[in-house]
């Protein structure tokens, strides 16, 4: 292709990626560098049903004067990123130096929201997208040796958990483990155990997130290698049947080969998805036990008292995060593409 | 034959009104607030002005888009339902405008004790009063041969009796979900001790104290006689538990107190012992363990005068003393001249009377709460104890009041 006619043939993509993706992105770091002003107090009277009182209040007018001035607001560097809210880094070295022993730095990391969030989060992402990945798969196998007049209705019942709204989904099923609702109440019955509660455990409360996200996101990898499953080479199969290969070597040797570049599709994608758990979080009301980075932002963002630098930060360290996932397969998928080229 | 007298009340009731002050307004006016039946039909009041498009956006996450929905110019939310809380938030973004001006022309009904006024300006209007305070369960007390308790120790004392005669297992209620509600819990707790949340005149919290910790130790122990779900329970699902009869003694708000009455998803042995009192002391202290609210109206800054004028206007209507009627009287304290208590409204002006301390209104008592909400539930599940929780508390506090400005 001419560099021009390349030129115009990547100029609205190219454009379109600099409005949607670049420049958010610029705004939220150059956000997450700054915090505001210093603010100004007065003593005030107020008053109301319950009589007066003498308190605190803002100066609205200095604080606008000063905002006139400098409207980005104090510029923080990467303070706001090293504060306890985030990276820690002060708390993280005292707990290093106060340390009794490994077990004991790791409990007081996971005081701290950032690694809290990241221990949450991290085995979220690393338990849910094999998991996914599996059952996806073993659901396309099933899905593909079915006789084709019970085909389409079994696919339609297998999407059905991706269909669902998550927040909704989750909700339901809040309410179905709840201890006094179907699932809890079975639980319970079935262990012989009248005090077992989902919700009151943090390592339940993992698991019934867990369990949730396999079951979400499990329709999304069965679609993708149904699909791929379709463009099955016939011949290669054949031969192998005729070699005598039993069901599980053709799977073994033949069908999941053929899948491979459809796995690390769905790794990629997955990995991405999971890393940014939420509405599971809100729906099964789990912020006690279980947070993720995407649930601090929306904690800083819907307090009484927004907090906007700290949220630009939290999303500017999910953006970091998630390349650092993403790395691995990316320079996997790159080395395939060069060694092909 | 029934119905139709229904109707024909209503008729009259809507006449009256009517006659009572005709609504014309000419402007847009959209209100945002949180959703509880007395709110829900005040913005019912402000709809039936004409003459100007009025919508309202009655949610109970209402505080996460108030201020962004006032920060334009010109706003999408002409006035914000608020409580003493959350005007704050409003208050430090300056979105909201003085009213004096259109109170001077328009408000000559108001009561003076509805102005909400910051340093001489007055900067809401307030409609109803709100405390959180005990209800209980008049046939399971008499069962065990208890009066309604009049402190926390005599609760606790009341949920073990129950227990231990097989009554109910989990015999306590309480709005214990982690955030919002947890926290609003312990400031009640808090303050019932004696507690100050701040060094005074400065904006450094100081929670790690004494009262502090006996404060988190009572919530402890009160929890062990709570549905083990409580970290997951917010104020509708202990009103939920409360129906279903699984529990006898809670502290709950007095505008919750009406739809706990109501026989639907509830029996009649509930609906007919749902009793309320006074709220509870702690500690053998004198001030009562919970915090005094108002509910109020704002107009936003952002807004033409129109604008203004007609929010104000419709809002006027809306809190006019013809809202008080059989259905809307017992849902509120209501501050509305012509105002009769309701046997539901005991609870909230025993509050009062016993000198309640009204929520502070300071520039930093949210991020206190927001921090407190957070870092609490780790000591509920036993994960910590009261001193590391509460120096966590502070912690995170200080990392957001620097951020904000608050502190240097």
């Amino acid at each position: 292709m001419k560099h021009k006619t390349f030129f115009w043939f990547i100029l609205p993509t190219a454009t379109a990626m600099l409005l949607f993706i670049a420049l958010p992105i610029m705004s939220v770091v150059t956000q997450s560098l700054f915090t505001p002003h210093e603010q100004v107090f007065k003593v005030v009277e107020n008053c109301g049903p319950f009589g007066c009182t003498e308190s605190t209040s803002i100066d609205a007018e200095a604080t606008e004067a000063l905002r006139a001035e400098a409207p980005l607001g104090r510029f923080a560097g990467l303070g706001i990123y090293l504060d306890r809210g985030h990276l820690a880094v002060t708390e993280v070295g005292d707990a290093w130096r106060n340390r009794d022993s490994i077990g004991d730095f790791l409990g007081s990391l996971a005081n701290l929201p950032f690694y809290r969030a990241m221990g949450f989060t991290l085995t979220y992402t690393f338990t849910v997208t094999p998991l996914l990945i599996a059952l996806g798969f073993v659901i396309a196998i099933s899905v593909n040796s079915l006789h084709r007049h019970l085909k389409g209705l079994v696919i339609f019942f297998s999407l059905l958990p991706m269909i669902v709204t998550p927040l909704i989904g989750s909700l339901i099923l809040f309410w179905m483990i709840d201890s006094r609702g179907v699932i809890g109440t079975g639980l319970q019955w079935l262990f012989s155990d009248p005090d077992l509660s989902l919700k009151a455990s943090t390592g339940l409360t993992w698991v019934m997130l867990i369990v949730y996200g396999v079951w979400h996101a499990a329709p999304f990898a069965f679609v993708v290698f149904y699909a791929g499953l379709q463009t099955l080479p016939k011949d290669t199969l054949e031969s192998a049947m005729i070699d005598g290969a039993t069901r599980w070597q053709q799977t073994k040797y033949v069908v999941i080969p053929h899948l491979m570049p459809l796995v690390t599709f769905v790794a990629l994608i997955q990995l991405m998805d999971n890393f940014r758990v939420f509405e599971p979080i809100v729906g099964f009301n789990a912020e006690a036990h279980a947070t993720s980075l995407s649930w601090i932002i929306f904690n800083d963002l819907g307090g009484e008292t927004r907090l906007l630098s700290s949220a630009a930060t939290t999303s500017v360290l999910t953006i970091i995060g998630v390349s650092i996932l993403l790395s691995p397969v990316l320079v996997r998928t790159w080395r395939d593409f060069s060694t092909k080229g | 034959m029934f119905l139709k007298k229904v109707a024909l009340a209503s008729s009259l009731a809507l006449i009256a009104g009517n006659a009572y002050a005709a609504c014309e307004i000419s402007g847009r006016v959209n209100i945002v607030g949180n959703e509880f039946p007395a709110i829900q039909a005040v913005g019912a009041g402000a709809q039936e002005c004409t003459g100007g498009e009025v919508e309202a956006n009655l949610t109970a996450d209402h505080q996460k888009i108030n201020v962004a929905g006032m920060t334009g110019n010109p706003a999408e939310y002409t006035s914000a339902i608020v409580a003493n809380s959350s005007i704050v938030a409003l208050m430090n973004e300056d979105v909201i405008r003085p009213l004096d001006d259109l109170v001077a022309q328009y408000g000559q009904d108001l009561k003076r004790n509805q102005l909400i006024t910051v340093d001489g300006k007055i900067m809401a209007v307030a409609f109803m009063a709100n405390a959180q305070h005990l209800v209980y369960r008049a046939d399971v007390l008499e069962q065990i041969g208890a009066e309604p308790p009049a402190s926390y120790e005599d609760m606790l004392a009341a949920a073990a009796q129950i227990r231990e005669q097989g009554i109910m297992e989990y015999p306590l209620g309480g709005a214990y979900k982690a955030g919002w509600n947890l926290a609003q819990e312990f400031n009640n707790m808090y303050i019932g001790m004696g507690g100050e949340f701040f060094t005074t005149g400065t904006a450094e919290a100081s929670i790690n104290n004494e009262q502090g910790i006996a404060a988190l130790e009572m919530m402890k122990s009160l929890s062990e006689y709570m549905n083990p779900d409580f970290l997951t329970h917010d104020s509708n699902a202990t009103s939920a538990e409360w129906k279903a009869g699984n529990v006898a003694l809670m502290n709950m708000w007095g505008s919750r107190v009406g739809p706990l009455r109501e026989t639907e998803g509830s029996s009649q042995v509930v609906v007919d012992n749902t009793m309320i009192s006074a709220p509870m002391t702690v500690g053998g202290g004198s001030t009562p363990a919970t915090t005094l609210w108002w509910d109020g109206w704002t107009v936003a800054k952002n807004i033409s005068d129109e604008d203004a004028a007609a929010t104000f206007q419709a809002l006027t209507h809306a809190i006019n003393p013809a809202l008080l009627n059989d259905e809307t009287t017992p849902m509120a304290v209501w501050l509305i001249d012509g105002y009769e208590p309701t046997p539901a409204a005991t609870g909230v002006f025993a509050a009062a009377n016993m000198n309640a301390v009204p929520y502070p209104m300071l520039p930093f008592q949210g991020l206190l709460h927001s921090a407190l909400g957070a870092e609490l539930s780790d000591f509920m599940q036993g994960k910590e104890d009261a001193a590391t929780a509460l120096a966590d508390v502070e912690a995170a506090y200080s990392a957001a009041a620097r951020e904000k400005g608050y502190l240097q």
